[in-house]
């Protein structure tokens, strides 16, 4: 494995990370926090795979800053639905979890 | 306005329509969307002219050429589901202006998010890149999910939390395969990786991740147990949208991908997973509908049902003969065009004889027959094209994917087409039987505003007069595609 390829693994080793994670854990922001692990796995991969000894290729930058943006609304809007759901129902995790 | 401004505009409205009504007054907010859908669906029907006449429409954003620009394209079939978007979208929003008036705090915000879910919708029907596509489907996802939560209840907003951590991992899968073609072809555009795509394990690897995210935005079985809840428990004309255009946007970019790349990529056994996947959601779906009590989550399983029938394209058009792989073609669009309808005038429907019954107990449609017959044969008619009885277009729908079956020679899905739609009418039959036994309960119902009828009826109608004209919408549809010569 040479180096460039480093980052690209990373990424796909958070990723598992994160969906096992996301697979195991019930409570809702340990579940919204490994979807936010498997984003940033995701990212690396976009950008660390096209980075083979070419330069900086500017599209993938501009795909993960997109990707971030919406990654940042996503988890807003999931915490305020959490937080909302929470103060409804005392519960920290959905109604078949509980 | 020629095609090509016909074509940005039908993007940037809906987008400007969200900022303006989440900036306009609540009160303004309804009003504001009778000049926002008629700018919009003036600018799909010119844009669907400018297909038909002139063939495909391109637009470059800005006059930024890809990749660094957003380039967007219309060819027959976007132009196709944009036009289906406004005949769904424009009767669930007069629904919906009548209907939340007795919803002040919803109704607030129904407009934005309603507006927002169309430009994301128009934006995948026009993308002509896999990244804009990703963009497309999580502002459509995260729009579906504030639309569920609008009814504020514990139950919805469960629903939509549900929803949202399906819609983000599904995405997330999506996402990663887009960064594995790109690693590997240094190009997003799908007419590029069209052109350069080869055999090779990565693509396949990024296919089948991008086909697993889909599937589970399109609730495949068994991906689809965040569906009924969320789909069911919504305000009704947000679930007459998500049912009919919502679960649509991620089978589209499935054919999408497919179009571009399938035939060449995809092995035979992923094409017979999926329409395996699929007949086993027609019978599931079906059998968990029959069971409900509800009369809404009938309706929501009765979708997860129908969506079956979408999988079968993948394995009837892949390794046939030409003529066969078409009639599959025009069977899928046509079935998807006529369960957008008729699912959007079902549930419609269902929310009228809800709003009549004071109640959304299945057992409590008792003597609905005689009292709210028009809301009854709205739901009836929607019930003709799911069941698949002619003239509707569901039954021509189902014509068709069985003439494909027939030249193929495939019999094994001939009997899921089959046995679906009997499946089918056990559901549908089991609302009507209860509605027109006695009951001595009760002789009033509530009439639901005569605004909320018209809207279901008018869909129902639609549904079942496609069957009679169902050329027209295949003729466009297959314009530009693969099928579109001869």
């Amino acid at each position: 494995m040479n180096g460039a390829m480093l980052f690209p693994w990373v990424g796909i080793v958070l990723c598992a990370m994160g969906l096992f994670a996301f697979i195991v854990h019930r409570h809702l922001l340990r579940r919204l926090l490994a979807f936010n692990v498997m984003g940033s796995g995701t990212f690396l991969v976009l950008v660390g795979l096209a980075q083979d000894g070419r330069g900086v290729d500017p599209v993938p930058q501009a795909l993960v800053l997109t990707g971030i943006v919406v990654a940042v609304a996503s988890t807003a809007l999931a915490l305020v639905i959490f937080r909302r759901w929470y103060r409804v129902s005392g519960h920290a995790r959905l109604p078949e979890d509980v | 306005m020629s095609g090509s401004a016909a074509l940005a505009w039908s993007v940037v409205v809906p987008l400007a329509g969200a900022l303006a009504s989440l900036l306009a007054p609540p009160a303004w907010r309804t009003w504001l969307a009778l000049p926002l859908i008629a700018l919009t669906g003036l600018a799909s029907i010119v844009l669907l002219a400018a297909v038909l006449t002139g063939g495909p429409v391109t637009h470059a954003l800005g006059g930024w050429a890809a990749p660094l620009g957003i380039a967007l394209v219309a060819d027959g079939l976007a132009a196709g589901m944009a036009m289906l978007t406004v005949v769904v979208a424009a009767p669930c929003a007069l629904y919906a202006a009548v209907y939340l008036r007795g919803h002040s705090e919803a109704s607030g915000y129904f407009w934005p998010l309603l507006w927002f879910l169309w430009a994301a919708l128009n934006g995948i029907w026009f993308a002509a890149d896999v990244f804009n596509l990703y963009v497309g489907l999580e502002l459509l996802g995260l729009a579906a999910v504030g639309l569920v939560a609008l009814r504020g209840s514990a139950e919805a907003l469960a629903a939509a939390m549900r929803y949202l951590l399906a819609a983000l991992l599904g995405s997330l899968a999506y996402l990663l395969g887009v960064a594995l073609l790109y690693g590997s072809y240094g190009t997003l555009a799908l007419d590029g990786l069209a052109a350069h795509a080869a055999p090779q394990a990565t693509t396949q690897v990024a296919l089948a991740l991008m086909a697993l995210g889909l599937a589970l935005k399109t609730a495949l079985f068994p991906l689809h147990g965040w569906l009924p809840p969320a789909h069911g428990g919504a305000l009704t004309p947000v679930s007459a949208l998500l049912s009919a255009l919502v679960v649509k946007a991620s089978f589209y970019i499935l054919l999408r991908l497919w179009l571009a790349l399938g035939p060449a990529l995809g092995p035979a056994t992923a094409a017979t997973l999926l329409g395996l996947l699929g007949s086993a959601a027609v019978f599931w779906g079906s059998w968990m509908a029959w069971r409900q009590r509800r009369l809404k989550q009938l309706v929501a399983y009765s979708t997860v049902a129908q969506l079956g029938y979408l999988f079968l394209f993948f394995p009837l058009a892949t390794g046939v003969p030409e003529a066969a792989a078409r009639l599959a073609w025009d069977g899928t669009v046509l079935a998807l065009v006529s369960h957008a309808l008729a699912k959007a005038a079902m549930f419609l429907a269902a929310g009228n004889l809800i709003l009549a019954a004071g109640s959304d107990r299945i057992s409590d449609l008792a003597g609905m027959s005689r009292f709210r017959a028009l809301s009854l044969l709205s739901f009836g008619l929607a019930g003709v094209s799911l069941m698949g009885l002619p003239p509707s277009g569901g039954f021509a729908a189902k014509w068709l994917l069985l003439q494909s079956a027939l030249a193929s020679g495939r019999w094994g899905w001939i009997a899921v087409l089959v046995l679906g739609g009997l499946a089918s009418a056990a559901y549908v039959f089991k609302v009507f039987r209860r509605s027109f036994r006695e009951g001595p309960l009760r002789d009033r119902f509530h009439a639901a505003p005569p605004a909320l009828e018209l809207a279901a009826l008018a869909l129902a109608l639609a549904s079942v007069g496609l069957g009679l004209v169902a050329w027209a919408p295949l003729a466009a549809m297959r314009a530009g595609t693969v099928f579109g010569g001869g």
